[in-house]
């Protein structure tokens, strides 16, 4: 039996809009995976320390506040900070797609937008978590 | 620093992956269990149990604040259940426990039951070793919401906490027997409830029928939310916890439960050598139909390679 995928699935910052990442997590779930749910209004320092106590392999934030640069960049850091580097910072909403490729050139992975298919969402994470745990990121 | 001594000194991102490599059964698992495992017994471990939607993780919220203010160092595991059908699971037990996310004093973990039955993980006992090997002090583990059978928690834990919330209508009958019985502590939940009095009065009564003592101390009604009776809670915990390391009842729970472990380990062992889809299997099969064989007889037959 191949090791179980873990994704925490967030919601960062000031923004209530929780349904995209329920929706996010069930398909996760459905896809085998098992995902730690946040809930709402979280800061980076809290994503980052459940991630850690959680030893998940992907973060996944939900963002449609238009505060998506500064919530990425700030949970990316501290990922770094706390030696989280080979997790698969990854996330969506209602994200410009030039603020998506200035994130990506920074270290975060791809960012999905409103009419995603969750299907491709949890082939992307399988292909991406397989490719970091065979570089011996994780055990 | 290896895994082990990153444990042991207290290092967050150490003892998240031995959870992992312990939930996964991964290699070095059994390693690393040798190695802490004189570093355990330390912690109180308390189990939380009770209906889906009873108010549990809101429930060790409120224990985990009132006991940060008494210096414990407090760990909670988790259970949410898996999904039968994809192996998958939605863990959301964290969502009621995010006020302690920046306090280094609390660790919570989330873990997926993988179909064990009675309402924990698989692995749930020994990540509770790592936790104690850690230095928390305190022990939670949720069950997944659980129902009349579900009595693995007692077994892994110190004191059991059973919760039942008013307003179920038959909450109680739904719960005659099996985890009502294993309770150290009932907890009737959401106490602010107008029901809740009622709740407790029928709690008593039946347990009265059932012949538990002390009664009126064991049954606590907590308003998580509204911090009501959760200071009392933890002090009835924590003196239970005192009483029975005191008189040896823990020392006794703790080398029960290695011995289960043991026994539960063996069935395992067990379990993997059997043959599954054998010719024998299918001709043991046709003679249970043809009725000439029982099945405990050919049960027998199968472990001993086909003599009847």
């Amino acid at each position: 039996m191949s090791r179980k995928i873990r994704v925490l699935v967030a919601k960062a910052g000031l923004d209530g809009h929780d349904r995209g990442a329920k929706v996010v997590a069930a398909a996760l779930r459905d896809a085998g995976m098992e995902v730690v749910y946040t809930g709402l209004h979280q800061t980076p320092e809290m994503i980052v320390a459940a991630a850690l106590q959680e030893d998940v392999d992907v973060i996944g934030l939900s963002l449609h506040s238009g505060a998506h640069m500064v919530l990425f960049r700030r949970v990316l850091e501290l990922m770094r900070e706390r030696g989280l580097g080979q997790v698969l910072l990854t996330g969506g909403g209602v994200i410009p797609e030039e603020d998506a490729v200035v994130l990506q050139a920074e270290g975060v992975g791809r960012i999905f937008g409103p009419g995603t298919n969750t299907g491709a969402l949890a082939a992307y994470i399988n292909t991406e978590v397989e490719l970091r745990r065979a570089q011996g990121g994780t055990p | 620093m290896d895994m082990a001594a990153g444990i042991l000194a207290g290092d967050m991102r150490a003892l998240a992956r031995g959870l992992t490599l312990v939930e996964e059964r991964l290699p070095g698992a059994r390693e690393l269990c040798v190695k802490l495992a004189p570093h355990t017994g330390r912690a109180l471990r308390v189990g939380v149990t009770g209906a889906p939607g009873a108010g549990k993780s809101t429930l060790i919220d409120a224990l985990i604040r009132a006991a940060r203010a008494r210096g414990e160092r407090v760990a909670v595991l988790a259970v949410d259940p898996s999904s039968p059908r994809t192996g998958g699971a939605l863990l959301g037990d964290r969502v009621r426990m995010t006020s302690h996310a920046n306090d280094d004093g609390v660790f919570v973990r989330s873990m997926a039951s993988r179909g064990a039955l009675g309402a924990l993980a698989p692995n749930a006992g020994e990540a509770l070793d790592l936790f104690d090997a850690a230095g928390f002090t305190l022990l939670f583990v949720e069950s997944v919401g659980a129902g009349q059978a579900d009595v693995d928690i007692a077994a892994e834990s110190d004191i059991t906490l059973v919760l039942s919330a008013p307003g179920g209508g038959d909450s109680i009958q739904a719960m005659k027997s099996g985890i009502l019985e294993i309770a150290d502590l009932w907890v009737v939940s959401k106490g602010d409830n107008p029901q809740a009095a009622a709740l407790k009065h029928e709690l008593l009564a039946m347990l009265a029928l059932g012949g538990a003592d002390q009664l009126e101390e064991r049954v606590c009604v907590v308003a998580a939310l509204a911090n009501q009776g959760v200071e009392e809670l933890l002090a009835k915990m924590l003196a239970a916890g005192a009483a029975a390391r005191a008189d040896g009842a823990f020392a006794a729970r703790r080398r029960q439960r290695v011995r289960r472990r043991i026994l539960a380990a063996a069935a395992e062992l067990c379990a993997e050598k059997l043959p599954t889809d054998t010719p024998l299997l299918t001709e043991l099969e046709a003679r249970i139909r043809a009725g000439d064989l029982s099945v405990v007889g050919a049960a027998r037959a199968l472990l001993s390679g086909g003599n009847v």
